[in-house]
């Protein structure tokens, strides 16, 4: 089907499109397909979404549930299999060989992306180079350091730290594999709002710090806003808009980007005036696509 | 490990009591038994052949005049060692075969998965008996093939639990990182699936000693001169009718150990669900005696509410009115009390939970008496998929709550459902009725719960994080259809949400709750000018809009909510606030009306004044 051209295509970009920047750091997802299922039941979760993200720079993408947008992420770090394209780190092809990525992922809900029965130093270590037992410790120490959790606690269970200080102990863990490239997949959506803040401008602060390109994925908007140099727009699993984020979240070219921008609750100001058939058609056509 | 204590705690009971005595009594016996007795087990006494049991010997003697009941007693130690050999053979083989799928390849992985589904289906007496005859008559070949016999149904549950864990996030992170494939084994799925696998092989191990005693009962486990309890039992099969008490001396000791190796397991299943078991509250709290006074106004009336778990006030006297046709919005964090609020004016409040109020009243109706009545109260939840039977067409659904409340007929009914669904703007709706709940989206099923509940003439519409699990397109529309159908149908709503803005956009009057308490009430028209407790100021300063400066830090709120069962003295807030005094931290502040239609609970709370003092600066 329109896969088979895919691939062909993408190989034939790969061959004559401009050679991939030298610069530390950079991801390059190259005509990406993700399918799910075989045959007929087979369904295109994201579809030849190429997208670049610059060394030392922030990517925000953005898209509703079912975007596609997660199972990018994951198929940048190799989670999900590709169907067809590739993953470039600094124009490296990161294929399918096992080992310690370049690419990290930091997940959504932090109950959830650490071992319970693993005490936190214990995860974090998991990601540091084989060394000795002081080595290993200091450096567990100092990463747990810089996401501001006391390194005291790193022989407790996760259960015993609240969901805010587990996703600084979850971002911890991805930086000690020292990536070149961070993906936040909704880090903040499963934290309560006073704590969601106190975490982005870690994330910002260790950004700008370390200097690691991220691909930040959220749904959210005004995160995103905050976050991001540039803004990728994903529908249905195609990328539908990309581009510097003050031009995208000003003069949206897309629809569905204009549609996602008016969605944003402001305090304060009334929701917009819209009629209830109109509404529906749209949600009416959500329903048909799944 | 944290599992000690809760084991300790689990094996304080009756329960563990008993299980542990009796495992030690055992395992005393299979030691110091065939010491202390084996040469009375083992004497031949021409003199006493076949007695009946009595004071002499207590179940009597067997064809050989040795005393059955010595004989049971060194017995314990061979079946023991039997037993636990077999259940070793079942544990080793299950978690081979079903961790194997995890390590090896999608194909070999399936192989073995199919194996043992293929081994599970095969009736297990069959499969022993087969092995049993392939491994030849003997001890160990038939501990051997009770061993394999229960690997298939061990490695069946592994594989299962296996493949949870395997699907987590932590597991997903470890493979970024690189961590091989046998150490994610042993790091995070074997200490993961340990206690589910140690309870079903206690419980296996008495499946065990009774198939093993069954085979030696039939002859083909344990042979003579060897013994153990199967064996002694076959022997004495011939005089069971003559002398029941030679039989039961064995039988009894199969049954008590095999009750014992399951009492083990239900400790350690009472260890592992200590986590989570909830303990009901035993002391009936005094409910307040003054009745509910006549003179509050107000569609929905909540006076000094309090819900109360074990050990903890999760919502602390809530004063709360809603008015006929009024928006009110509860806003807070996880844990600050404000679902339990809404369940409680629903009388939905979850089980070990108890409810007590000054006042609670409906429309005319006390709650704390009675039931909130038919359809003039409809809930709307944050998951509508788990509130919508799946296994129902959502017209019968509907259609249901006409039948029951209003004594509807079926097509009556059903007419009503369709009108319902076309209110809330769903296209089609005579196509939909007969749609099942999972061919609809979050953001129609979330329309189809707001139509159940205008099947009837609802007066309040309670909304729990209705937008939560939704996109922010589809957050919109269903906002805007509470609106519409509020607007339509007169009803007042109380919605629920972590989320200021949504709340802004719907209400009319924001609550915002902390720490199971009110900190503030007022017109969601001041929430731009400015709110007057820290937390509301600090809860709208934390979340980035389209318009925060993206070169600044964001406002942060340092430190945590307290704990459920925390004690707090003085302000809830005070530990975490900028402004807080002594004063804040001793004494507790009353919700206090500052202005018409505007409540705060602050000792020093943010006026106009200092807003204008900060920007100043």
């Amino acid at each position: 089907m329109k896969a088979v051209s895919t691939v062909d295509s993408s190989a034939a970009e790969a061959a004559s499109g401009p050679a991939a920047s030298a610069t530390s750091g950079s991801l390059e997802l190259r005509n990406i397909t993700v399918r799910y299922g075989r045959g007929r039941t087979a369904s295109t979760a994201v579809d030849d979404v190429s997208l670049e993200v610059p060394a030392g720079s922030v990517v925000g993408l953005v898209g509703g549930s079912g975007s596609g947008k997660s199972t990018l992420g994951r198929a940048a770090v190799g989670l999900v299999p590709v169907y067809a394209g590739q993953v470039l780190v600094d124009g490296v092809d990161q294929g399918r060989k096992p080992g310690r990525r370049p690419i990290q992922l930091v997940f959504q809900d932090p109950f959830a992306s650490l071992n319970p029965r693993l005490t936190i130093g214990g995860s974090v270590a998991e990601a540091l180079p084989r060394s000795d037992r002081a080595t290993r410790a200091s450096e567990v120490a100092r990463y747990l350091d810089l996401v501001g959790i006391d390194p005291g606690v790193s022989t407790r269970l996760p259960h015993a730290l609240s969901g805010g200080q587990r996703q600084r102990v979850a971002l911890a863990r991805a930086l000690a594999a020292r990536p070149a490239v961070l993906v936040a997949d909704e880090v903040t959506s499963a934290l309560d709002v006073s704590v969601q803040g106190a975490v982005l401008n870690l994330i910002r602060d260790l950004q700008r710090e370390l200097g690691f390109a991220m691909l930040f994925i959220t749904h959210n908007l005004a995160v995103v806003r905050y976050l991001a140099d540039r803004i990728a727009v994903m529908d249905r699993g195609v990328l539908v808009e990309c581009g510097p984020a003050a031009q995208v979240l000003e003069n949206p070219e897309h629809e569905y980007t204009r549609a996602l921008l008016s969605g944003v609750p402001t305090i304060g100001e009334p929701l917009p005036e819209r009629a209830a058939g109109a509404a529906a058609t749209d949600a009416e056509t959500e329903a048909t696509t799944r | 490990m944290s599992n000690a204590p809760r084991l300790r705690l689990a094996l304080r009971t009756p329960l563990g009591i008993t299980a542990a005595v009796a495992s030690t009594i055992i395992f005393l016996t299979a030691i110091f038994g065939p010491m202390l007795l084996g040469d009375t087990a083992d004497r031949i006494d021409t003199d006493a052949i076949g007695q009946h049991s009595g004071t002499e010997h207590l179940f009597g003697t067997d064809a050989l005049g040795r005393d059955i009941a010595a004989r049971v007693v060194v017995a314990t130690r061979l079946t023991l060692e039997l037993t636990l050999f077999a259940t070793l053979i079942a544990v080793v083989g299950g978690l081979v075969l079903g961790v194997l799928p995890a390590v090896l390849g999608r194909r070999a992985g399936r192989l073995i998965t199919a194996t043992v589904n293929l081994l599970v289906a095969f009736p297990g007496l069959l499969f022993v008996l087969f092995l049993a005859v392939i491994f030849g008559v003997g001890t160990f070949s038939a501990a051997f093939a009770i061993g394999l016999g229960a690997a298939p149904s061990t490695a069946r549950l592994v594989q299962n639990l296996t493949a949870s864990i395997a699907g987590t996030d932590y597991v997903a992170a470890a493979r970024i990182l690189g961590v091989g494939r046998f150490r994610i084994i042993v790091r995070h799925i074997l200490p993961n699936i340990a206690e589910p696998v140690a309870l079903f092989v206690s419980t296996t191990a008495a499946g065990i000693l009774v198939a093993f005693s069954g085979l030696s009962f039939l002859g083909l486990g344990v042979q003579p001169p060897d013994y153990d309890w199967g064996r002694l039992l076959n022997e004495q099969l011939d005089r069971v009718m003559v002398d029941p008490m030679s039989a039961v001396g064995p039988g009894s000791a199969i049954v008590l150990t095999g009750i014992t190796f399951g009492l083990i397991g239900e400790v350690v299943a009472k260890a592992n669900a200590g986590r989570t078991a909830p303990q009901a509250e035993v002391t009936p709290e005094a409910t307040s005696a003054a009745p509910a006074e006549k003179t509050a106004s107000g569609l929905l009336n909540i006076d000094h509410l309090q819900v109360r778990f074990a050990g903890h006030t999760a919502v602390h006297d809530v004063c709360l009115t809603v008015d006929e046709g009024e928006a009110v919005g509860i806003v807070g964090e996880s844990g600050s009390g404000k679902s339990l609020t809404a369940l409680a004016a629903a009388g939905l409040v979850p089980h070990p939970g108890r409810v007590s109020a000054r006042s609670l009243r409906f429309g005319d109706r006390d709650l704390n008496k009675q039931a909130p009545k038919g359809t003039s109260m409809a809930m709307v939840f944050q998951d509508p998929m788990a509130s919508l039977n799946p296994a129902l067409t959502v017209g019968r659904q509907l259609a249901e709550v006409a039948e029951v409340h209003h004594n509807a007929g079926r097509a009556a009914a059903l007419t009503r459902a369709v009108s319902r669904l076309g209110a809330v703007g769903i296209i089609n709706p005579e196509l939909r009725v007969r749609k099942r709940p999972h061919e609809f989206s979050g953001g129609m099923r979330q329309r189809v719960m707001i139509a159940m509940g205008l099947m009837g003439e609802p007066r309040l519409i309670i909304a729990d994080e209705p937008t939560t699990a939704l996109d922010v397109t589809v957050q919109a529309q269903v906002l805007a259809l509470l609106r519409d159908v509020r607007t339509e149908s007169g009803a007042a709503l109380l919605l629920i949400s972590h989320d200021i803005a949504v709340v802004s956009q719907v209400c009319d009057r924001v609550v915002v709750m902390y720490a199971g308490r009110i900190v503030e009430e007022l017109p969601v028209g001041d929430l731009a000018d400015g709110v007057a407790h820290p937390y509301s100021a600090a809860l709208i300063g934390a979340v980035p809009s389209m318009t925060t400066d993206r070169d600044t830090p964001l406002a942060t709120i340092p430190g945590r909510p307290p704990q459920p069962g925390e004690e707090i003295v003085g302000c809830p807030f005070a530990p975490r606030c900028a402004r807080a005094t002594d004063r804040c931290r001793t004494e507790e502040p009353v919700l206090e009306q500052i202005r018409p239609g505007r409540r705060v609970a602050c000792w020093d709370p943010i006026t106009t004044a200092t807003h204008e003092l900060e920007e100043a600066r």
